[in-house]
């Protein structure tokens, strides 16, 4: 398989994708209320089920790799579990109690309960009751103030990080009597009641935060805002965390994931995905494009015809064709193949409707951000 | 091109570039709703600040950003009388038939002559550099095209009164 591997499913964007454990389907939305499920085994990737039941745009997706159970959500505020029975998928309700459509699923690391983000500026934490056989919710509201835009689960299964158009990323606890064992001690705190608030973060420029994700230790929270920036925020138990943040100079990234301790991916509006790097958890800078950038055999143009685009358009070239392999704006990140502390590939869907699974190579980095055009 | 032209549509350009940075949104504050926020206002932190890009008092563009729609308003140049007939016959012309325009919006905003409303649905479907591309293309096309409305009407004028007056010589 060569990389990047590129599949283009549809025309319309990829609104979430997901991958099994052992990545042999793939669970797409195609921008609509169906969810497709791939069968990508074999090199050509085909539809084997098509899940119904949802009537407004899906807007997240999650394959638990274990326990093979889907959870989607969509903007008709309502999520379903999907389990295979005898090669039916069949749906089983969620009670998520909220009245606005929901943005994000998230299946919690154990697979026992997965955290739905919504615009009823709530968090919905559900986890299976026994007692009345369907998927009950507890409400994370307290200090949300806009939508949740997004959410990440902690490794210990019980904290849950959170960004939202509030401006601000927030650790909270996640715990579910009955649910939980009492988690260890961690550095964002160790009581840990269900709804505490661990951590409060904002970057000084503000900007909507698209993304968060925990370091592969749970240690570090590294979340994207709309102000083009990264941010990595180290808790401390003095109550004064530390947060980094990495100012670029490309348009703003919607999704990203730690390769591992010290390299991040994220991805966003320039089309391309992109690498932070640090040696001593100081110097975040971002290193450059994972996007190799070919540059396109420039069809030799007259002089005449150059000067008159630039003359109209104040622009030179005339091709529609972006340099990058994602053709519009990338919408999600995933880690594909390798174990959470070392992705070895990683995997995105874009509004262009492709997906592209990427080998994760540092050293084919393209320096040379001018070449992205954006 | 006068030399003021190029940097100009050049700020236009990247602030546009920045602005289309759009996505899905649907509405928080009515159920199962999903509108351009930058229309509804319903919800203050999802709109940006808006921008003013303008090259004299005459030729302004506005860029309103939200979380899911763009709307762009230009102020097109009216130096006389009657540019300001053909500007208003013109953009009334393209309003009138905003639904073929896709992104056209049928009333402009107040103190400008056209308005464009972007959202995620146009940026979905169509490249955004293009969309960028385009709105430039029109800036500059929309003078050149009035000024030579404006050129043939003074050229009709002086036909018609001299076949006019050549009858009392």
């Amino acid at each position: 398989m060569s990389s990047p591997d590129v599949h283009e499913l549809t025309l319309s964007p990829i609104t979430a994708h997901s991958f099994n454990g052992d990545r042999t389907k793939l669970a797409v939305c195609p921008n609509d209320t169906n969810v497709h499920i791939y069968n990508t085994s074999s090199n050509n990737w085909s539809i084997e089920a098509t899940l119904k039941d949802h009537d407004k745009v899906v807007t997240g997706i999650d394959f638990a790799p274990n326990s093979n159970r889907i959870v989607t959500c969509s903007q008709d505020r309502n999520a379903y579990v999907w389990t295979q029975e005898n090669g039916v998928w069949k749906p089983a309700l969620v009670l998520l109690r909220i009245n606005r459509a929901a943005t994000y699923v998230r299946w919690s690391p154990n697979e026992d309960k997965f955290a739905v983000a919504s615009g009823a500026r709530a968090i919905s934490v559900c986890y299976f009751d026994e007692d009345n056989d369907w998927w009950g919710s507890k409400h994370i509201k307290k200090p949300i103030r806009s939508t949740v835009l997004s959410v990440d689960w902690h490794p210990n299964n019980v904290l849950l990080a959170s960004g939202s158009a509030d401006m601000k990323a927030r650790v909270f606890s996640a715990f579910i009597k009955g649910v939980d064992k009492k988690p260890a001690p961690t550095v964002w705190g160790d009581k840990l009641p269900f709804n505490t608030l661990c951590g409060e973060f904002q970057s000084n420029r503000g900007g909507w935060v698209h993304s968060v994700a925990f370091s592969p230790s749970g240690d570090v929270l590294a979340f994207a805002g709309h102000d083009s920036s990264i941010n990595i925020a180290y808790p401390s138990a003095d109550g004064n965390p530390t947060v980094v943040t990495v100012v670029t100079p490309s348009l703003p990234y919607l999704s990203l994931i730690w390769a591992n301790d010290r390299q991040i991916v994220a991805a966003g509006h320039d089309c391309a995905p992109v690498l932070f790097e640090t040696s001593d958890n100081q110097d975040w800078h971002l290193t450059g494009s994972l996007d190799e950038n070919k540059k396109k055999t420039s069809i030799s143009t007259s002089v005449l015809s150059r000067f008159k685009t630039m003359d109209s358009r104040g622009s030179s070239d005339n091709d529609t064709d972006l340099n990058t392999i994602h053709q519009n704006t990338i919408l999600q990140v995933r880690p594909y193949s390798g174990s959470p502390d070392q992705v070895a590939q990683f995997s995105t869907a874009g509004v262009d409707g492709k997906i592209v699974i990427w080998d994760f190579d540092p050293s084919r980095v393209a320096k040379d951000l001018s070449s992205l055009r954006v | 091109m006068s030399n003021t032209l190029r940097p100009y549509l050049t700020a236009v350009r990247s602030t546009l570039t920045a602005a289309m940075c759009v996505e899905n949104f649907s509405s928080q504050v009515v159920e199962r709703h999903n509108k351009p926020e930058i229309e509804a206002g319903t919800s203050k932190e999802v709109i940006m600040n808006p921008l003013m890009i303008s090259r004299n008092e005459n030729e302004q563009v506005l860029i309103e950003t939200s979380v899911n729609s763009v709307r762009i308003s230009i102020k097109i140049k009216q130096a006389d009388d009657l540019e300001t007939i053909l500007c208003h016959k013109f953009s009334r012309f393209m309003m009138m038939r905003a639904d073929n325009f896709v992104i056209l919006r049928r009333k402009p905003v107040d103190g400008y002559d056209i308005s464009f409303l972007i959202t995620n649905t146009h940026t979905e479907q169509m490249y955004k550099h293009k969309l960028v591309d385009f709105i430039v293309h029109f800036m500059e096309a929309v003078d050149r095209e009035i000024s030579e409305m404006k050129l043939s009407v003074n050229k009709r004028a002086r036909t018609v009164a001299e076949s006019y007056l050549g009858q009392f010589m």
